[in-house]
Parts: structure tokens; sequence; C-alpha cells
């Protein structure tokens, strides 16, 4: 059992990689597995440094391949295993998130997005969301989170392990750089305190009892013989999915309700949007939020309503559009016109928004 | 009069009897190496602490041949799986059984780096000398010469190199003392075992990585009938020299 | 809505990190709310390195922004680097005249030109260089107290103070030092 570090409430200046570390450990996470990779450097850091105060495992592996299976090894063994990559690592690890799909084994892949495509930068962008949410050679049977600040990278890494566990999905934190290297004060505390009971992780394999005897011995497997078998599998899956999908679904709005110009954003982007939101809400140009905060599964009907609502709709991205292909499936049918502000592997700001959104509004008017 | 004697074949407990009869082809080595492990299991009371990883290519079909607890990965990705599961639960004697391809080829950090770290758990490679599962291609260990659906006029030592000496190479990075590495035969199964035992109880005993090669018979994919598939054993322990590269003293009484 | 955006760019090694770490950490004592982003690159050393700070007695919105309220430079490829950053109307600009061979060609509501290398140098150490920097953004944003800036280098460098006590004078002169170097508080 590992040890609690934080016991009471207790206010933290640290970075996001430091934020998602020290959540694992009041997650009471048994293992990491990682390799590494800017900018998530710091979360196995901080995990290593920690080790002797939690008692907890780490290793560090020989590529993200290997770090996303062995992660899947921990789970399987019955431990709270998670990792944490990004850019090509999270790439190669996509490997893993496949099979965990298909095994519905309930991993953590902490995310924090890098420029790309390639190397690009170590720096930041939103161009891994597309990968974070349909990556590997499936259907996306994943939950995806999608954070905007420390306080976020906290809660919600908590919360993943025990969506993860619940639901039997492998389960996202999709950060950025920007979040993995910003310090920012967040309020650390003991899920306990807070309601949350962690789901118990129960192995698959070394369970209670002699295999063959107490018990049939553990058999698990990816791959079927013939498309019969596969089709069931995967009719069923869709099933639970879109059972559980509005117990899991999340979005954030605001000043939404009567806004004419509908700004859609997620992550990091969101923040500047805010900032924007209130510049352009004071000149009294009438326009919201609406942010996603679970990319898989997505808000639909809340955004549909959204989108109704408005009179245009913006989507801006550190990316060229991925959230906005996520979300413009979902909108089928919606009539309300949309523009764009896409600046891949670029960091937004509420000025960037303030001068589109103007745009946008003068279009508005005269048509 | 004739008595018929009704005696049914000596299974080994370790071995999964109610899937029937196995899927491998007939005359396939996979079916006897895993007999062996599971009668090397059985003779070291091992089933429970055991977990058995498989990859992808034919060993995938063992995902429930053995009555331990088996995780069938990926392609090259058995050993991360399973040295996943011995960090997580030290004391477990894990199991990564694969082929020539996911050893040598697609998985070989994987090998190099379990190896080098010590990681204590034991890798199990089949070599027949191709890929049997996708029809019959060049694998790292096809011998010179030797005709697949991607050499067909031969492996030519000059275009595609010499074949992998896995054994050699994992002994050439392991420690005297902690590590077990051999290569065994389906040829020799007494040996086999033997050899299946005393990589086990390197593990089971936390000294360390332990890796067995077993030369293996693929006749569908060689074209050779019965007398031809053992012929080509034979130049392939000609080639392979089938023994223990490296054996820790306190096994060295494991027979 | 009180809210300091603090751009600072310098060399590798001017310890500019490290200036932006405090200058947080005392606003974070003051229980203010804080975001820093440093900028990183490919490289871990060299190039020019820029600290992004913001204060705010709100919740901040946007984690990056596009003008700084205060743009510091104290190189010549810093002043070049962080223009991007200077509002030509609302931004202060404060640069090394000391290091700098050139001097900004671009707008500022002002531009304020400091010695503070040749100070660090000649009258006190180089080693403090960058409190002086600290003091600088202490008086000229007017955002933070002297007191938990003071608290903040305790808390960074209190074991060093421990085996020289006179380190902590040094310290504590150059920010003070550093605060005189500006006249009143920056209206922004």
């Amino acid at each position: 059992m590992v040890n609690k570090l934080i016991t009471e409430d207790t206010k933290l200046f640290m970075t996001g990689n430091e934020t998602v570390a020290y959540a694992a450990v009041a997650a009471q996470a048994d293992i990491m597995y990682g390799y590494p990779i800017t900018p998530q450097n710091e979360v196995m850091h901080t995990w290593a440094k920690l080790l002797p105060k939690t008692g907890a495992l780490f290793l560090q592996t020989e590529d993200e391949i290997s770090a996303g299976f062995a992660t899947l090894g921990g789970v399987v063994a019955g431990k709270r295993a998670f990792t944490a990559t990004a850019g090509p690592g999270h790439v190669i690890m996509q490997d893993a998130m496949s099979m965990a799909e298909m095994m519905r084994l309930p991993a953590v892949y902490v995310v924090l997005a890098r420029g790309g495509p390639s190397t690009a930068t170590v720096i930041y962008s939103q161009q891994e969301t597309t990968l974070a949410v349909f990556g590997g050679n499936g259907e996306g049977f994943r939950i995806v989170y999608s954070t905007w600040s420390n306080q976020d990278l906290y809660d919600y890494t908590i919360k993943s392990f025990n969506t993860a566990w619940k639901y039997r999905y492998p389960t996202y934190v999709l950060a950025d750089g920007y979040q993995g290297k910003m310090r920012e004060p967040v309020v650390c505390y003991d899920p306990a305190s807070r309601g949350i009971t962690m789901v118990p992780t129960d192995p698959y394999v070394r369970a209670k009892g002699r295999p063959g005897v107490d018990r049939p011995p553990c058999h698990i497997r990816n791959a079927f013989s013939v498309e019969e078998e596969l089709l069931e599998a995967m009719e069923d899956y869709q099933k639970d999915f879109d059972r559980i999908a509005p117990e899991i679904e999340e979005y954030y709005t605001y000043k939404a309700d009567d806004a004419e110009i509908l700004v859609i954003a997620h992550g990091i982007v969101a923040r500047s949007v805010v900032t924007a939101v209130d510049i352009l809400r004071e000149e009294g140009i009438k326009v919201g939020l609406f942010r996603p905060v679970t990319l898989r599964p997505l808000a639909v009907k809340p955004l549909r309503e959204a989108v109704s609502r408005a009179k245009q709709v913006l989507f801006t991205e550190s990316a060229l559009g991925q959230l906005a292909r996520i979300c413009l499936e979902q909108m089928y049918g919606l009539t309300t016109p949309y523009d764009t502000y896409y600046r891949p592997g670029y960091g937004i700001v509420g000025e960037d928004i303030v001068q589109k959104v103007k745009q946008m509004q003068k279009n508005l008017v005269t048509t | 009069m004739v008595q018929i004697l009704d005696i049914p074949p000596k299974q080994a407990d370790a071995v999964n009897c109610e899937i029937g009869p196995s899927k491998f082809c007939p005359g396939c080595g996979h079916g006897i190496t895993l007999n062996t492990l599971g009668f090397a299991i059985d003779e070291l009371e091992l089933k429970e602490r055991s977990v058995f990883g498989c990859d992808i290519g034919c060993s995938l079909l063992a995902w429930n041949f053995m009555s331990v607890d088996s995780v069938q990965t990926h392609h090259g990705r058995t050993t991360p799986v399973i040295y996943g599961i011995t960090r997580a639960v030290p004391g477990t004697v894990g199991i990564a059984y694969m082929g020539d391809g996911g050893g040598y080829a697609i998985g070989a950090q994987h090998l190099v780096n379990a190896a080098t770290r010590n990681e204590k758990m034991m890798v199990l490679l089949v070599n027949n000398t191709n890929y049997g599962m996708t029809g019959g291609q060049m694998a790292p260990t096809t011998l010179p010469g030797q005709k697949t659906e991607t050499t067909p006029y031969g492996r030519d030592i000059e275009a595609h190199g010499k074949p992998f000496l896995g054994p050699e190479m994992v002994a050439s990075i392991t420690d005297e003392k902690l590590n077990y590495v051999a290569r065994g035969s389906v040829n020799n199964l007494r040996q086999l075992k033997t050899f299946l035992k005393r990589a086990l109880t390197n593990v089971a005993d936390g000294r360390g990585f332990s890796f067995v090669e077993v030369l293996s018979l693929c006749p569908l994919n060689w074209r050779t009938n019965n007398v031809d598939t053992w012929e080509r054993l034979k130049e392939m322990e000609s080639f392979y020299k089938v023994g223990e590269l490296k054996v820790p003293e306190e096994v060295k009484g494991v027979k | 809505m009180a809210r300091s955006r603090i751009a600072l760019g310098g060399e590798g090694g001017q310890g500019v990190q490290a200036i932006a770490k405090i200058l947080v950490e005392a606003a974070y004592l003051e229980n203010k709310n804080v975001i820093y982003i440093p900028n990183f690159g490919i490289e871990q050393r060299g190039g020019v390195s820029i600290a992004f700070s913001q204060i705010s007695d709100d919740p901040i919105g946007e984690a990056k922004f596009a003008k700084g309220d205060i743009v510091i430079m104290l190189s010549d490829r810093a002043l070049e680097r962080c223009a991007q950053y200077v509002d030509p109307d609302k931004s202060i600009v404060i640069y090394d005249t000391s290091v700098c061979e050139t001097k900004p060609t671009f707008k500022a509501k002002d531009i304020i030109g400091i010695p503070a290398t040749k100070m660090a140098l000649e009258d006190l150490s180089p080693r403090v260089f960058n409190m002086i920097i600290l003091g600088v953004i202490v008086k000229a944003t007017g955002i933070i107290q002297v007191d938990s800036c003071k608290k903040a280098i305790e808390d960074a460098f209190g074991s060093k103070f421990k085996d020289k006590p006179e380190l902590r004078e040094l310290n504590f002169k150059a920010l003070e030092e550093g605060m005189n170097l500006i006249k009143s508080p920056a209206q922004v």
C-alpha cells in the first residue's frame, strides 16, 4: 500500500508535471513506468524523488513502447499503474493503448502534448488530440480528459484512476507542455476528504487461489480467430461505451447562455478564451465559451444546444482543427455558421481571440 | 488373447487439457516445447507463482494452452508486459514466450534491456528459423541459403547478414553469477526440461534474468516430410550450438 | 483588475528563470494568483531565455500573454527577441545599459535604462546581479511587497545563508539597490 503524503488540504505552488505526480500519489497509484521525453520528464522526476516517502515503485523502461506495455503488466497484476509521455513517445505508446482498449484494461496515461508532427518542438501544442482520442487501430474506446490548469491536473489525475478502473477503458489525462512546465498554486487534498473512494484494482493474474483448483486460470487475449467473434466484441464494447458515456461526459461553459458568438476550445486555450470573453463582454459583445472537458466521450447534447443558441461559432485551438473535427461530426444538421482560428503548435492568447471575434462580429452585423 | 492397454497420455498439470487438441499445425515444435515447460513447472511446483505471457506469431496460439495465468500481448511486447508484472508483484515467476521474430527482431530492444537490467523473469524463445504464422518469411534466425517466402532464392549472407545468435548475445551482456542462458532443442526433451527447470529456478530464487532458446520444427513452412523435418533440425543443431552458456552455481544441481 | 504581466528576457546563465521564480514565489506568499511559464526549447543551455510571469488579484485566464506590462531585457539578443512582447502604448521597457550595446528602436510607453551589471560588478558582487533585477521588478510593478520578496529569497537560499550570513545582507542590499534604480511604480 502506498503511503499518503497529503492528509489535509495543502496549497502548493508547483508545476503541472509535479502536480501530476502528487495527484498520482494521492490516488495511491502503486507504480509508474516511464521513459524520458520533454515536456513530461518532471512527472517521473517527482515520482522518483518521492519514492522513499511513498513506498511506491518506478521503472524507467527502454522506450515508450515498453512503458506502455509494462504499465499494462502492472495493471493485470492488480496494481494502480500509470505512465506519462508526449509527442513521438505518445505515437509509439498507441501500440499499448490499443491493446488496453481491446482487453478493456484500465490503465492511466498522462499526455503532455508537444509540437508535432515528428520531433517538432519540445514546447507545446494541441496536436495530439486526434491521437489521444482515436489513436491506435481501433474505434477510440477510451476516455479522454482535457485539463486547463494545474488544479485540473490534480483533480483529473485522481479522477482518471477511478474512471479507468470503474469502467475498464484506458483513460487519458491530456494536457500540454505549457501546463506541464507552468507553475501555479494547487490545492492538494486527500481524495477521501472529498468523498472520493478509490476503486479497487483487482488482479487479473495471480489472483487469490490456485489456478485450475480454486479458480479457473486467467486467460486474457486481444486476438480473435474469426470475424464473428470480433464483431460481437466490438458491438458489446460500443453498447457499453454508449451506456456509460452520459455518466462520464463533462463540459464547462462561460457566459455561453446568451452568447451570439460561441467559442469552442479545450485545454489551456479555453483559458485564453475566458480572458477574451471578459474583454469583449466589457465592450458589449456577446461572446461565450464552450469547453469540452471530456474529448471522448464528448458531451454532445449540451454542445448541440449551445451551438443552436449561437449565431456564429468559432473553433480555436493550437492545432489545425483536431478538436473541430471531433465536434463538427456531432454537429451534423445544425446550420450555425462557424469560423476557425488555428495556431498549430503555438500558444493562443486572449488578444488573438478578441481580434478574431471582433472581425466575426462585423460579419454578423452586415449579414 | 490380445489385451489393449488403455493408458492416457501423461499430461502436465500446468497444461490446460480442457481446450482439447492444440491449434498448432501437425508436427509443430510449439506443443512439445510447451508440454515440456508444463512438466518443468509441475516438478518445481511453480504453477501458482507463474504468469505466462505469449507474443504474436504462432506463439499467440498458446494463449490458453497453459493452465497457469496467461496474458497474450502484441508482437514483440511480451517481455515488457511480463516485467511490468514482475516489477509490480515481485516473486512472480514471469515467463515471456515468443518466437524468433518477436524476440530477435521486433522486440529485440526489450530482450537486450530486460537482460541488462537483470529483470527477474524468463524469456523462452522458440527458434524455427522463419515467421510461421505469416506464411514463412525470413527470420533473423533463417539459416544461410535457406529458402523462405522473402528469400525465395535462399538467404544471402551478403544481403541479409548472418543468422542471429540469441543466447550468445544474451550471454555476452549478462552476469556469470546471476543469469542462466541456454539453447535447447525439441530433439532432446529430457535435456530441454532440465534447461527449463534451471531457468525457472533461477527466476524463482530471485537471482535474475534467464533465457532459453529452443530449436524447433516448422514442417508446414519448411515444406518438409517427417524425415526431412528432423534432418533440418540436425542442420540447425550443427549451426546453432545446443548447450548451456551461463549457469549460476546455485542451479547446477537442478536436474 | 490588477494583473501584472512580466516578460523577462536574458542570456542563459543570467539567472532569468531564477529571478522569475523568486518573484512568483513572493506573490504566491501573498496569496495572489500566479502563473509562471519558462520558455524552453530543444537546447538545454544557451540561447535567449525568457520567463513569463503573471501576478493578479483575480483568477488568471490566459496562461501566456501577447504583450507585457513590464518587459525586461538583459542583453542585445533579448532586446531583439522580446520586442514582440512590447505594446507601443502600454508596456514599460527596462533594459540593462551596461550590457546592451544597442538601444531599443521600438516604441513603448516608457523605456528605462539601468546599469545593473555595472552596479553588480563595481559596487556589489556579480553573484547578486539577479537580485538587482528582482528589485527593479518589485519597484516597477508595485504589485508585491518587498518583505514577501525577502521571505521568498530566504526560502530559496536559506541553507546558503546559514553557512554565510553575510550573503543574506549582500542579497538584500542588492535587492534594495535595484529598487532604488526605479523612481516610482510604473503606471500599468
